[in-house]
C-alpha cells in the first residue's frame, strides 16, 4: 500500500494540499455538481430528516463524516481490493463508519438520535456514499478522496439545511425549536404541507429551479 | 364601443415595438383581446383550421357552464346560513349573504392568479392567455365558504406558480390547477379544510339547538366507523341521514338538488349536470370522460355493495354520485383538456378510473372523507401513461394487420 503511494508520488509532481485542483473537489459539489440538486442522489433522506433544522444538521454531519472517512479508507485499499468483490468491501467499510456515527449519536446526542431514528443506519444505502466510492475513491489517492468526500458531504448538507430551514420556519414557525414568529409577535399558522415529505420535495424542486436560473442551465430538447 | 376603440388605438403605439412601454405589450394585448375581437386572423392561403372557437371562447364556455353552479352555490351558502341560525329568509336575502361570503373569495382568487399570470407573460414576452379565467372561478367553487382569504391567496399563488408556470404555463401543466390549489390547502391547513365546522357560513351568529355542520360524506364515514357491533349494516347510513338535525336535509332529492352543506359550488348535482350539458353540447368537455366517470363511480359503488362488510360499503351506490363533490369534479375537473387523457380510448379508461378511485378513497381511507380531489390528481398523473399504452396498442394492432396483409 505504502509502496504504491510512494510510486505515484514519484511519478507525478506533488500537488499542494489545497491546490487549485483539490479546492475544486471541495467546492464543485456545493453548486455545479451538487449531489442532491444536480446528480439527484440521496433524495430519500433529504425528504425524511428535514422537518427540523437540528436533525438535518446532524444528518449532514453524519453523511459528511461517513463519506469522507470511507473515501479515505477505500482509497488506501483501492489497489488491493479485487474488483469483483469491491461492492461488498465498500459496504463493509461504509457500515463501519455508519455504526460509529450511530453509536456516537446515541451516546452523546440521544434526543437527536431518536429523531433521526432509522435514517442514520440508512446512510449505508445513501447513494452519495456509494457513488463517491465508486466514482472517485477507487481511482484516486487518499487526500483528494478525503476532500471529495468532504465536498460532497457539504453539498448534501447545504441542501439539507436550506430545505430544513424553510420547512421548520414555515411549517412550524420556529428555528432550532425556537418559535420565531411567536417571539416577533406575529400570529402564524404552521403550514402542514411543509411538514409532509411532499413539501420537502417541492422545496427541493424550487431550489433546483433557482439554481438552474442562476447558472443559466437549460434543458436540451 | 367606439370610444374604447379610440382610446386603445391612441395607446397602442406606446406598447408596440420601440414604444416606451414595449415590455408591457402582453398586458395591453390582453386587455385589447378581452375587449375586442382580435384582428389577427388566419391568412387566406395555406392549410389552417378555420373555426370561430379560440381559447378565449373555449374558456368563456366553461365559465358559462359553471354559472348555474356558482349562482346556486351563492344561494345555498345563504340558505345554509339561515337554516343554521334558525331564521326565515327569502331568496334575495339568501343570495345577499351568499354574495357577501363568496365574492371576496372569488376576487382574491382572480386578483392573485391574474397578477402572477400577467407577471409571467410580461417576463416571458408571451401574450397573456385566458387559461386562468376558468381556474380562477373553479378555485372558489371548491372551497368551503368559511375559508380565510389569505389561504385562498396562498393556495392560488401556489397552484399557478408550482402547478402551472413552473411547467411552462397554460397547456403545459401536469395537474389540474384548481385541484392543486385545493390539495395544497387540504394538506397545509387541514383545520380550515376538513371537519364539520367549516361548511356553513355563520357570520358570527348563534346557531339553533341540535345544529351540526357535518356533510353527507362526513356523516356516512362516521356512521360506518362508530356503528355499534351487531347492528345491521344495510340501511345504517340512510338511517343516519334521516336523523339529520333539520328535517329532510339529506334526503335523496335534497342531495341531488344540492341544498346541503359543502364547498361553495359543488353541492348541487343538478346544476353540475346542467353544466355538463352545456359542455357536451358545445363540444368543450369530453362526454366520454363525464359518462365513464359517472359509470365508474356507480359500478364501484355497486361492487362495494356486493362485498359490503361495513355500513359505508353497504350504502346504496347512487348516493356516491349525489353526495360530495364528485359530480362537480367529474364535470369541471376531470374534463380539463390539458390534464386529461388525449386519446379517445384513453378518455374512457381515465374517466372510469377517476370514478373508481373516488369511491375507493371515500370508503376505505378514513383520513379523506372526499375522494374526488385525490382521484382527479392521481389520474392526471397517470393520463400520459394511459395515452402511451393506447397509442402503443394501436400501433401493434396496425403492425399485425400489415403483417397479415403482406402474407
Amino acid at each position: 500500500m505504502a509502496e504504491t503511494a510512494e510510486k505515484t508520488a514519484e511519478v507525478k509532481p506533488k500537488d499542494g494540499l489545497l491546490s487549485k485542483k483539490n479546492r475544486k473537489l471541495l467546492i464543485d459539489p456545493l453548486d455545479g455538481n451538487n449531489p442532491i440538486t444536480v446528480q439527484v442522489l440521496g433524495i430519500c433522506s433529504a425528504l425524511a430528516v428535514t422537518v427540523q433544522l437540528e436533525p438535518a444538521l446532524f444528518m449532514a454531519a453524519g453523511v459528511t463524516i461517513v463519506t469522507a472517512c470511507s473515501n479515505v479508507v477505500i482509497s488506501m485499499l483501492r489497489n488491493s481490493i479485487p474488483s469483483r468483490i469491491r461492492i461488498i468491501v465498500q459496504l463493509a467499510i461504509v457500515s463501519l463508519w455508519v455504526i460509529l456515527v450511530d453509536q456516537i449519536l446515541q451516546a452523546f446526542f440521544y434526543d437527536v438520535s431518536k429523531k433521526l431514528s432509522t435514517y442514520v443506519g440508512l446512510i449505508i444505502t445513501n447513494c452519495i456514499v456509494m457513488g463517491r466510492l465508486e466514482a472517485y475513491a477507487m481511482a484516486n489517492k487518499p487526500w483528494p478522496s478525503f476532500l471529495d468526500g468532504l465536498g460532497n458531504g457539504f453539498g448534501y448538507g447545504l441542501i439539507l439545511v436550506i430545505v430544513a430551514f424553510f420547512r421548520e420556519l414555515f411549517g412550524s414557525g420556529s428555528l432550532f425549536g425556537y418559535k420565531v414568529f411567536a417571539a416577533a409577535g406575529i400570529p402564524y399558522m404552521g403550514n402542514g404541507l411543509l411538514m409532509l415529505p411532499a413539501g420537502a420535495c417541492i422545496i427541493v424542486g424550487i431550489i433546483i429551479w433557482v439554481q438552474r436560473a442562476l447558472n443559466g442551465y437549460s434543458e436540451d430538447h | 364601443m367606439q370610444f374604447l376603440r379610440k382610446l386603445l388605438d391612441q395607446q397602442k403605439p406606446m406598447f408596440e415595438k420601440g414604444g416606451k412601454l414595449e415590455r408591457l405589450h402582453p398586458v395591453f394585448d390582453a386587455f385589447e383581446t378581452f375587449l375586442f375581437v382580435p384582428n389577427h386572423t388566419a391568412p387566406a392561403k395555406g392549410a389552417h383550421i378555420r373555426d370561430a372557437v379560440d381559447m378565449k371562447r373555449l374558456m368563456m364556455t366553461v365559465i358559462i357552464a359553471m354559472l348555474p353552479c356558482l349562482v346556486f352555490g351563492m344561494w345555498n351558502v345563504g340558505h345554509q346560513h339561515y337554516l343554521a341560525i334558525g331564521k326565515e329568509a327569502d331568496m334575495i336575502q339568501k343570495l345577499i349573504i351568499g354574495l357577501w361570503a363568496t365574492l371576496p373569495i372569488i376576487i382574491v382568487s382572480y386578483v392573485v392568479g391574474l397578477t402572477i399570470e400577467f407577471y409571467f407573460a410580461v417576463r416571458k414576452g408571451h401574450s397573456v392567455n385566458e387559461g386562468f379565467l376558468v381556474s380562477g372561478m373553479l378555485i372558489p367553487l371548491i372551497l368551503p365558504p368559511t375559508i380565510p382569504l389569505w389561504q385562498v391567496a396562498l393556495a392560488t399563488a401556489f397552484a399557478v406558480l408550482i402547478g402551472k408556470e413552473v411547467f411552462g404555463g397554460t397547456g403545459m401543466n401536469v395537474l389540474n390547477v384548481a385541484m392543486t390549489a385545493r390539495a395544497f390547502l387540504y394538506f397545509a391547513y387541514p383545520a380550515q379544510m376538513a371537519g364539520s365546522s367549516i361548511w356553513i357560513y355563520l357570520g358570527g351568529e348563534k346557531t339553533v339547538d341540535g345544529y351540526s355542520g357535518a356533510t353527507a360524506l362526513g356523516i356516512a364515514a362516521e356512521t360506518s366507523a362508530n356503528l355499534p357491533k351487531g347492528t345491521e349494516i344495510g340501511g345504517a347510513v340512510e338511517a343516519a341521514f334521516a336523523k339529520s338535525w333539520t328535517p329532510e336535509l339529506f334526503t335523496e332529492w335534497n342531495l341531488f338538488w344540492g341544498a346541503i352543506p359543502g364547498s361553495i359550488g359543488e353541492t348541487s348535482t343538478l346544476m353540475c349536470l346542467i353544466g355538463a350539458l352545456i359542455l357536451i353540447a358545445t363540444g368543450v368537455g369530453s362526454w366520454k370522460i363525464i359518462v365513464s366517470a359517472f359509470v365508474g363511480t356507480y359500478l364501484t359503488g355497486l361492487l362495494l355493495n356486493a362485498l359490503a362488510v361495513n355500513a359505508f360499503m353497504a350504502m346504496p351506490a347512487h348516493y356516491h354520485i349525489l353526495m360530495g363533490g364528485v359530480a362537480f369534479g367529474i364535470v369541471f375537473m376531470a374534463t380539463d383538456p390539458v390534464t386529461a387523457s388525449h386519446t379517445e380510448t384513453g378518455k374512457w379508461i381515465y374517466g372510469f378510473l377517476i370514478g373508481l378511485m373516488t369511491v375507493l378513497i371515500r370508503v376505505f381511507n378514513p383520513a379523506y372523507p372526499e375522494g374526488i380531489m385525490l382521484a382527479v390528481l392521481l389520474m392526471n398523473v397517470f393520463a400520459p401513461l394511459i395515452d402511451f399504452y393506447v397509442v402503443d396498442a394501436n400501433k401493434n394492432r396496425r403492425k399485425k394487420r400489415m403483417k397479415y396483409a403482406t402474407v
